[in-house]
């Protein structure tokens, strides 16, 4: 993604104008947790700022305070240079500021258009809603976002993209001056994103205050003139993105040089641990054959869609198959069975850890005894005290950032979540490990932590396959990637072999054969 | 990464989307005719076997044995909307009856339309009670409601003290309202149809009977569209209280005898008519009209059983299959509205 030409120029601007909104010296605390410090911010009409920091550095609280959710303890909030104090979300609405949030909180039930103007709606005679007004402005205001959404229709059923657009389009109908976007691509497709991303520019261009938080930071220095990067619930560094480089700001951020955020050890390779023969699942995927040996990464890299977790969703036998074997230390494994697959040694970290991952109102002791639960059973019952035991020698060996490991899991950022993922499979010494995505939504830090450990694993001679959407990510970390598009694997490329170009090149349909040099 | 897929052209997505969005909104209308269509059969079949069930009186009879219920699903489809349930509507009802007879036949002479204003004042402040509790208190209204309904059973029972009191301590002008008609209409019958009437009306064009949809299709987004959700809440619970107090009155007037019992196990007819009716038990969705509907398919079933000699006891286990029914079929509806809603999305391209 270029960068774009004009950004000296919104520079200057910027200079002639002063910040339409400024949040100075605002601190939060949850009980004796003190989720914000120091957080400052200032944003400029027609400039896009973006936050970035650490998972768990404050960037969700300020958000919230913007947003009215959360009230600061202390600091202040000045818009066009006037106090203002918000006493909940529809203050913030009123004063020109909306949120769009990583997953917009929607009514399924209802309309898009009364999504869109809930609280809101155009009145006619006698404070009745004036329905047709409201769909004709929806229907205007999809026509200046050009994106053919419906307005009668419900919000059930919208991807998570167009659930954005409908907030965006909220944003508009009421004028906001500045808005707040709160990791709005983390689970968008590319096409989705380069949309998003036009949309935001043209509400820049109309002189909107933009805030953009992401943990891409590519999508940071494509998007974005300004940056702020906290950490610890500080602002640390504000300045222009000029000049800077990734490594700069991921240094800032974590406070500490990252040696390395890919530390891929050398490992032996072993025995087959895993093999997948031909492996098919009516229009999902066809005739995938790969084996994973002991002690290596195999990285399996395609784009959203290109049937990548549901080969692995397969092999552990949480969906069906309609043909093909898979075989693990020799043994065949029957369909349909995870039970099996855990049993022969399999272990799998789904891409959803909320939903798939964990039971996100269960401790974290709990949660990491889940899949070890027959082997702690000493007569007809769990001792709580084995559970503990269990959970802390885990925590202690990921490094699990915790209060008390009979809090709920909820109560955890995105990395120490994972974590926890991870030591319940871990627990049960699998040696074969499927991790779908395993540093979504994470942050930096925790990200190299989590590689550390499979890198770890692998060591141990444990087989990993690794199913990522980040290109850095599979490049540095696999020892072999296959790459898949449509439902086929179009590229074996070895660790040499493999560059971004050629993996990008099998991922849109081009088998290695036709790679030319 | 990223795929750039061939984008249909605007007008082209726009009108296959135009299309789809009428066939979701019969899809959704249909409960509504769905309801009629089987109160038809029902009708239909009785009528085959005894003409006499459709006799103007026997109509009349049919609709007057509805709308009690019917009126007490007006408050309930409130509460059910916004993901609550008023299970405490019996008690109410047997409260107020209980209360407006004795207070009418204590003060003979008493305008019918101050006990019917005590009525409503006295179902409106059990309504507070169960708002207040579940709305302030954050105690799921399930178990607010069950327990207010043996407080308000209990509370009745306190005050009646096993007495009854009978249609000839009543004055004539109640008893009037009980049985008397306006343009062949019973009152009962008329005052049902217009509070569903004008109860359907705000919920459907007012910004307060929106956001009651939006606090029980999605409370958390609610709060953070800035909707008073305790309050609204606590409205909701405050006129289903109104409705139930109402409609306890108006069962004195009809029934002229009331003792402590009146309206016992009411709660359960009620939601049954309302899940029956197409509200989403878990809110977000459905009509008073449809839930109005569900109370007289279901009191109908009840007559039309009578005239066809079924035996009684077989009544509970028609109303039971049909709820279970019921609900299969928005479950399935849901599902295939669900998929479809995602292939156009798909579709589309957006």
């Amino acid at each position: 993604m270029a960068q774009r030409d004009d950004r000296g120029a919104a520079q200057s601007a910027e200079t002639s104008s002063g910040p339409r909104l400024v949040l100075e010296h605002a601190s939060k605390s949850f009980g004796s947790v003190r989720a914000l410090e120091d957080g400052s911010i200032e944003l400029y009409p027609g400039q896009t700022h973006a936050l970035v920091g650490e998972n768990g550095a404050g960037k969700s609280t300020l958000v919230k305070i913007l947003a009215g959710v959360h009230r600061p303890d202390s600091g202040r909030l000045l818009l066009e240079g006037r106090e203002l104090r918000l006493h909940g979300p529809a203050d913030a609405r009123d004063a020109g500021i909306a949120v769009i949030y990583q997953e917009p909180t929607l009514f399924p039930d209802l309309s898009v258009a009364e999504n869109i103007f809930m609280g809101r709606q155009p009145l006619a005679a006698g404070r009745r809603i004036d329905a047709r007004a409201m769909r004709d402005q929806v229907e205007a205001l999809m026509q200046r976002l050009g994106v053919p959404l419906d307005p009668s229709r419900p919000a059930r059923g919208l991807s998570i993209a167009d659930q954005q657009i409908v907030e965006i389009a909220k944003a508009l109908s009421f004028d906001a001056q500045v808005i707040v976007m709160d990791e709005p691509t983390a689970a968008l497709s590319g096409a989705e994103v380069e949309r998003l991303f036009s949309v935001a520019r043209t509400l820049q261009d109309h002189g909107a205050a933009v805030l953009f938080i992401s943990h891409r930071l590519d999508e940071v220095f494509a998007l974005c003139q300004r940056v702020t990067v906290m950490r610890d619930g500080r602002q640390v560094f504000t300045g222009p993105l000029e000049g800077l480089s990734t490594d700069d700001l991921i240094r800032r951020m974590v406070g500490r040089e990252l040696d390395a955020l890919y530390p891929k050890q050398e490992a032996t390779r072993g025995d087959v641990a895993l093999s997948v023969r031909r492996l098919t699942r009516e229009g999902v995927f066809t005739d995938v054959s790969f084996d994973l040996h002991h002690g290596e990464i195999v990285g399996l890299a395609g784009l959203v869609g290109a049937g990548r977790s549901e080969v692995a969703r397969a092999a552990f036998g949480i969906d069906r198959r309609d043909a093909g074997e898979v075989i693990v230390e020799g043994r065949q494994l029957p369909p349909g069975s995870p039970t099996a697959a855990m049993a022969a040694g399999m272990g799998f970290v789904p891409e959803d850890r909320r939903e798939q991952g964990l039971v996100m109102d269960l401790s974290i002791a709990r949660n990491a005894s889940l899949a070890s639960l027959g082997r702690l059973r000493r007569g007809l019952f769990i001792r709580d005290a084995d559970e503990r035991r269990l959970a802390a020698d885990w925590a202690a060996r990921l490094q699990l950032r915790y209060a008390h490991l009979s809090d709920p899991v909820s109560a955890l950022s995105g990395g120490n979540q994972q974590k926890v993922v991870l030591s319940k499979w871990l627990a049960r010494r699998p040696t074969v490990l499927i991790v779908d995505e395993p540093t979504r939504g994470i942050d930096v830090g925790a990200k190299a932590e989590v590689h550390r450990l499979l890198s770890d694993l692998a060591g141990q001679g444990v087989a990993v396959l690794m199913i990522s959407s980040e290109l850095p990510e599979i490049l540095g970390m696999a020892d072999r990637v296959l790459v898949m598009h449509e439902g086929r694997l179009t590229a074996q490329l070895s660790r040499q072999e493999a560059t971004e170009e050629r993996v990008m090149f099998a991922a849109t349909g081009h088998t290695t054969t036709e790679v030319g040099g | 990464m990223s795929v750039t897929v061939d984008r249909p052209e605007w007008e082209a997505a726009e009108e296959r989307s135009r299309r789809g969005s009428h066939l979701v909104e019969v899809a959704l209308r249909i409960r509504e005719l769905g309801i009629l269509l089987v109160l038809g059969l029902v009708v239909a079949v009785t009528a085959a076997y005894n003409p006499r069930f459709l006799s103007a009186q026997s109509i009349r009879d049919l609709l007057l044995n509805a709308s009690i219920i019917a009126l007490l699903t007006v408050g309930q489809t409130l509460v059910v909307i916004t993901r609550n349930v008023d299970l405490s509507v019996g008690s109410v009802l047997g409260l107020s009856a209980f209360m407006t007879g004795d207070l009418l036949a204590g003060h003979q002479g008493l305008p019918i339309v101050v006990a019917l204003l005590a009525g409503i004042v006295l179902g409106a402040a059990c309504g507070a009670v169960n708002g207040a509790v579940t709305a302030i208190g954050r105690v799921p209204s399930l178990v607010v409601t069950l327990g207010t309904l043996y407080v308000f059973r209990g509370i009745d029972f306190g005050w009646a003290g096993g007495r009854q009191i009978n249609a000839s301590n009543l004055p004539d002008s109640l008893l009037a309202l009980g049985s008397g008609r306006i343009l062949g209409v019973p009152y009962l019958v008329a005052i049902t149809v217009v509070l569903v009437a004008v109860t359907a009306y705000v919920l459907r064009s007012y910004r307060s009977g929106r956001e009651l949809y939006a606090i029980g299709s999605n409370p958390d987004a609610a709060v953070l569209a800035g909707i008073p959700v305790g309050r609204r809440v606590f409205a909701a619970f405050v006129l289903s209280g109104a409705v139930a107090g109402l409609a306890g009155m108006l069962w004195t007037a009809r029934y002229g005898t009331v003792d402590a019992t009146a309206g016992t196990g009411f709660e359960l007819q009620v939601i049954s008519a309302v899940v029956v009716g197409g509200v989403a038990i878990f809110g977000g969705s459905g009509s008073v009209v449809g839930a109005a509907l569900g109370a007289l398919l279901l009191s109908t079933i009840g007559s039309a059983l009578v005239v066809l000699k079924v035996p009684s006891f077989w009544q509970q286990a028609i109303v039971g299959a049909l709820l279970i029914g019921a609900i299969a079929l928005d479950r399935w509806v849901g599902l295939r509205i669900a998929a479809a809603l995602r292939q156009r999305s798909i579709r589309s391209g957006s």
